[in-house]
């Protein structure tokens, strides 16, 4: 271990890092106990985003107190983090609207959309007279 | 290394280390293949969280490169698994 770092700078990194570890406690109790999967959707955007910039906060600031220049490695976790988790969130976010269409289920709204499976039977029936109507 | 920063990092895995225990027990409960996806992708995260955590602790900036590692292939792993579910191929 080198030098010991100053009261100053080691109170901000403790206090993110706790704020880190209460953040992913309360996106684990909440996936854990959200009844639908929708609803256990939003639990993760807590540890992906907020509970993440803590932690890199806390390593950029304890890094850059260390070593005496500015550490920046970490925010190449957090720009990643930032550009993948939307693309992961929306696909399995039509994954459970594509699964649950396909199962008949009747919450789920009608997809916008009629290339993609299940035509609600209003809409069938509409189409062969905007067909004919059509031509 | 003092004891402020030293019990914030304890506590901090310890919390970490729950929250994966809840996903776990998510992944293996999960009633629909997209839960446990879900639940895999916050595995993921978080253990590329406690990677960053154990940097602070041992004061080594190598970690940074295997919770970047962690990052990228948990991501393609929930992105393909993702795409498997809802097109029934990863790669059309």
């Amino acid at each position: 271990m080198s030098t010991p770092l100053a009261l100053w700078i080691e109170l901000p990194v403790a206090l993110l890092l706790v704020a880190s570890g209460v953040f992913t406690l309360a996106a684990g109790v909440g996936v854990l106990r959200f009844k639908s999967f929708f609803m256990r959707m939003h639990p993760p955007a807590l540890a992906f985003s907020l509970s993440a910039w803590c932690v890199t906060l806390a390593t950029i600031l304890y890094f850059s107190a260390r070593e005496g220049a500015l550490s920046l490695h970490a925010w190449l976790i957090i720009i990643f983090l930032a550009m993948t988790v939307p693309v992961t969130t929306t696909l399995l976010a039509r994954t459970e609207l594509f699964r649950r269409r396909t199962r008949g289920d009747a919450e789920v709204p009608a997809p916008l959309s009629r290339m993609v499976a299940v035509v609600p039977p209003e809409a069938a029936a509409a189409e062969p007279h905007d067909a004919g109507s059509g031509a | 290394m003092s004891g402020l920063l030293f019990g914030a990092i304890v506590f901090t895995l310890a919390c970490q280390v729950t929250a994966m225990a809840l996903c776990l027990l998510r992944l293996v409960r999960g009633p629909s293949a997209q839960d446990r996806v879900l639940a895999m992708d916050l595995i993921c995260t978080i253990a590329m969280l406690v990677l960053l955590v154990l940097a602070i602790r041992y004061g080594s900036t190598m970690y940074f490169d295997a919770a970047l590692l962690i990052a990228v292939s948990g991501f393609i792993s929930s992105a393909a698994m993702a795409k498997f579910l809802l097109r029934g191929e990863v790669i059309e």
